[in-house]
Parts: C-alpha cells; structure tokens; sequence
C-alpha cells in the first residue's frame, strides 16, 4: 500500500502512577522552560535589590538639601527605604503567577495537562507550591541584599540607619520576602479562577491598586474600619517596622493575608474541579 | 475499549452531542465520521473528561478516565485544537507531561527520534508548522504506551507522505491490539484506514457498522435504467422523494426508488428495460447520503436544534 515505513513504537517497561511529587516536577519543567519565566523573575530580582540602592544613593546625595521636617520623616521610616523594591517587584511576581496558569488557557496547554493529570487538583497544587518555592529562593537573596547595599550607602552618611540587630528587622526584611510570595499565590488563584491574562492582571490590580486609594475617598472613620483588613495592606503590615491605630500587627496581617491566599486558592480549586476545561 | 451510554452534552442551549450510544473495539481501526461541528472534537472531550456530560455515561476500558491512576497508560490522545504552549520546546512539552507519570527522559528521545522531530525538538513548538505539530502531537499521544489512541483529525496539515506515515502508524497500532479512534470530516481518508465506522451529524448516531455495510447501506438507492422509452419512464417514477438525472438519450440515474420497484413499474406500463443497475456507492457518496437526511431535517424546519461547533 505504500512505501513509507513505519518505525513500531518502542514499548513502555513499567507503567508509573501520578504522584504529587511527580506532577510538581513536571510543574517545575513547565516553569523553567518558558521565557515569561526568565525575564518576569530577572525584573522582580534587579528591581528588588536596584530601588533601595538607588533611592538610598539618591537621599543620600540630596540629603543636605533637604529641609529638617522632611529629613525627620525619612528618619521615622528609615526600614521603607531599604525595602522599596518590594512595591516595584510585587507587579513583576503578579503578573507571572497569573500567567503561570493563564498561559495554559491561552495556549491550550491546559487540555494537554489535565488529560495527563485529570484528577486536576494536583495540577493547581504543584503549581502553587513550585512557584510559591521558586519566588521565596529568589526574593529572600533579593530584599537581604538590597536591605544590607541600601544601609551601606545610608551609612557612609551617617543617616537612616537601622542595624539588622533592631527589634523586628528581621522579621520586616524576612516579611518582605513572604509577602511576595503570598502575592505570588493570591495572583496565580485570580489567574486560575479569571482564566485569562489580561482579565486576571486587571483583577490583581483592582484589588491591590485601584481599590486602597480609593478608599481614601469615603470618610476617614470608614476607610480607616476597612483599609487595614485588605489583602494589600494585611499583607504589607508583614513588613512594616512601625504600626498605627490603623494598620494591622505584623502577624495578625501575615495570617489575614493567607487567609486571603487561601480562600483564593480553595475557589479556584472548586472551578477547576467544576468547569469544563 | 471506549463504551458511550446515552452520552449528551449540552452548552448552554445548544446540545452538541445527542445520546450518543456506541462502543469502539479494540485490534482495529474505528473511525468517527461527522461533518464539522457534528459533536466529534466534543465526544472525544467527554472521553478524557475534559468536560462533563450534561447526561450519560462514557468510559474507557471500563474506568471512567479521571479515574485512571496512571492515564497516559490507557489512553493516548491528539486533540484538535493545538494543545502546546508555543514558547515551550517540543522536549520540553513531552518532558513536562512525561514526569507527570514519573516517565524519563530516555523515553522522550525514543518518540521525539520515532516521529521525525529529532532536529527541531530544542526549538520553540510556536515556530512548528502543522505538520511538526500534528508529530508532536502523535508523540505525546504515544509517550505512556496506551492501550487506547483518540485521534481528532490527525492527518490535518499532514503532506502526503505524513498522511500516509499516520495511516501505517494508525494500522500498525491497531494490529498490536490496541484500540484506535480516529475522527475526521473525509469519508476518503477513513476508506483506506478504518475497518468500522461511527457516523454522527448534527450530535447523534447516524451510523455504527463496518465499512463495507454502511457502502452496502448506501449503494442500491442510485439505479441506473437503460430504456429506449426513457422520457416515458421518466414520468412514471417521477415524485417528490425521487430524483432522476438524464445522462444519455436512453440512460436514466434514478435515485430514491429502488431497482425493485423500478422494473415493476415498467412491467407494469409495458415499458421494455435494457438495464437495471442498483449502483455501487462510492464511499464518500455513503456519507453524503447518509448526513444528507440530517441536512435536509434540519432546513425543512424552522431551526429546531442549531448546534455550531463548539470552539475549543
């Protein structure tokens, strides 16, 4: 019948079950073999440890020229500084925990996945934990170095000093790496539940930058009943040194926000499970 | 072995898969028949659970396939619509589905060599034609070994030395016992590959038979009459359900009266008959005429049930 041969398949030796361990690893194969990946992570690591060194050079190049109110507010918050790139990078780590799940949908590579993994939830899971592991091995380097070359710069000035060894540094600068994960996480459940790129970098940003300021808008006694309990300000109370009447402690903030995170995740678990793919 | 039981899905109001009943045997070929957007993409999706039937029931070797503890063992499966990230590499892509199973590396080399992709498997799967992905897509169907292959539409944007590569596979396959189904809108193709036929149109079963009978079912409806009083004839036959083409001065081809009742009618009218020939179909005919009533159903009334394909 025709010419063209056939090359018979080579046959399976033993026949491997789905594991959690195993769908992790292939998660992580998916992770790693992708550019968004490369340059979303070189933009969260450089912009972590460049703002606090550029903005600790740029203070303390203008600091003789500014006025002694203004130096003393700088003094008050002398941690914000040196973990300035948290704000600069959180959108960078958003914007790849969406796509880690939405690049699936546009791409179909999720009919792909879930016929390899139709139970599906493992999917989510790996993903979830991969990505959760990959941000903190990056981003906990990231803000110690950029905590340590900002106080550096501050302290050949001899201004905003603030020594590793004071009371809740550590866990400010080890916060700030929490944080981002959770961003991570909260960003890659709106990914999943949204399942579309640019609707779920939309729902990350309403809730995280359009939504804060403007509840400053309604009155004081209300944006102040309600500001501290958002995801985005619960969660940065993990990384602030100081806290006032309207800002949660750092731990009741860091479980807030998890709570979030995972409330987040459960939903997206739930569609997953339901939807058709 | 795939066994569907009254299997319905309906998205939103329109139902594209109608209580499809059939089973696809293993050792052979079975090809699943449709013109487009007859349910065939969405059957196969109700198979792998990708989605959920609205009612009844279909599983593979007798498990429902979400159940399956290692699944890319039992069922191997190309999906119509594209289903690669295209800014992954074609290794990477098996390699990621392949830990899945806890399947290696070597494993991976063994089909990216067996379907030809071996020069490009370091390059992003974006840049790959349809054809180099139609190869992919057959080597991630065949990675786990499965006893079953759920084909959608393989040979598309194939050249005709893959089309044929795909039919030998296909063959090959088959004759190692394992069950192969195959959809495609080309009667031709399925021709020269099945050995049984699962015709659906519009989401339901027109047909579940071999080969050779939905021909057999199909051929004898076109009779070519040989008659010196053809125009005469002509008229006899002629009704609302019946067709008559003239080819020659004396040589009519009739369609929707049988040869039976043809020959009748002449003996009847004393009309002298040269030939009476219930034609052969060709099989693409069958296949006209078997989703012609379909068509036909569906322009009579006003819109009963639209079913559009279903976009993946």
């Amino acid at each position: 019948m025709s010419g063209v041969a056939v090359p018979s398949v080579p046959r399976l030796g033993h026949a491997g079950r789905i594991s959690q361990r195993r769908v992790a690893l292939s998660e992580w194969t998916k992770l790693r073999s992708v550019r968004s990946t490369r340059w979303s992570l070189l933009a969260a690591t450089a912009l972590t440890i460049g703002f606090p060194i550029l903005f600790s050079a740029i203070l303390s190049a203008r600091w003789g020229h500014l006025d002694p109110a203004e130096r003393a507010d700088h003094s008050a918050h002398p941690l914000e500084v040196s973990l300035a790139g948290v704000n600069v990078s959180q959108l960078a780590i958003a914007v790849l925990g969406v796509l880690v799940i939405t690049a699936e949908y546009s791409t179909g590579m999720i009919r792909a996945s879930l016929t390899a993994v139709p139970r599906r939830l493992p999917v989510l899971w790996a993903k979830t934990g991969v990505y959760a592991v990959v941000t903190f091995a990056l981003m906990l380097p990231s803000v110690v170095i950029g905590y340590f070359a900002s106080q550096a710069i501050l302290d050949r000035h001899h201004i905003m000093q603030i020594p590793f060894s004071h009371p809740g540094v550590p866990r400010a600068v080890i916060g700030s790496a929490g944080y981002l994960v959770l961003v991570g996480i909260f960003a890659l459940a709106i990914g999943a539940i949204v399942r579309n790129t640019a609707g779920g970098i939309a729902a990350f940003s309403a809730i995280f930058f359009v939504i804060p300021p403007l509840l400053n808008l309604l009155p004081s006694s209300w944006n102040d009943a309600i500001s501290p309990y958002l995801p985005d300000s619960a969660g940065r109370s993990m990384f602030m040194l100081t806290h006032g009447s309207h800002s949660l402690a750092p731990w009741p903030g860091f479980a807030l926000f998890v709570g979030y995170c995972a409330l987040a995740l459960a939903l997206a678990a739930v569609l997953l499970r339901r939807r058709d793919a | 072995m795939i066994e569907a039981r009254a299997l319905t899905k309906d998205y939103g109001d329109k139902r594209a898969v109608d209580e499809l009943t059939f089973t696809v045997r293993p050792g052979i070929v079975t090809g699943f028949l449709g013109p487009n957007g007859a349910g065939k993409s969405t059957t196969m999706r109700l198979i792998l659970g990708l989605d959920s039937p609205t009612s009844g029931d279909v599983t593979v070797n007798g498990s429902h396939y979400r159940d399956f503890p290692a699944p890319l063992h039992e069922v191997g499966a190309i999906l119509e619509a594209r289903s690669v990230h295209g800014g992954r590499s074609a290794y990477n892509h098996l390699l990621a589905l392949a830990q899945t199973h806890g399947i290696g590396r070597r494993r991976v080399r063994e089909l990216i060599d067996l379907v030809g992709l071996e020069d490009v498997a370091g390059k992003r799967a974006g840049k790959f034609s349809l054809g180099m992905g139609q190869r992919l897509g057959i080597a991630t169907a065949l990675l786990g070994d499965p006893s079953t292959l759920l084909l959608d539409e393989p040979v598309n944007g194939l050249d005709p030395e893959g089309i044929q590569w795909i039919r030998n596979l296909l063959l090959a396959l088959a004759a190692e016992g394992r069950t192969v189904f195959v959809s495609s809108h080309l009667m031709s193709e399925m021709a020269v590959t099945a050995d049984h036929l699962i015709v659906i149109g519009r989401g339901r079963l027109i047909a579940d038979a071999s080969v050779d009978e939905v021909v057999r079912r199909a051929s004898g409806r076109l009779v070519r009459v040989r008659s010196p009083q053809a125009d005469q004839l002509r008229a006899l036959v002629a009704g609302p359900e019946v067709t008559v083409t003239s080819l020659q001065r004396e040589l009519l081809e009739i369609a929707g009266v049988t040869a039976d009742a043809i020959g009748e009618l002449a003996a009847e009218h004393g009309i002298v008959l040269h030939e009476l020939t219930p034609l052969q179909a060709s099989l693409e005919e069958a296949f006209m005429e078997l989703t012609r009533d379909e068509l036909e159903f569906h322009h009579a009334e006003p819109a009963p049930r639209e079913v559009e394909e279903v976009a993946a």
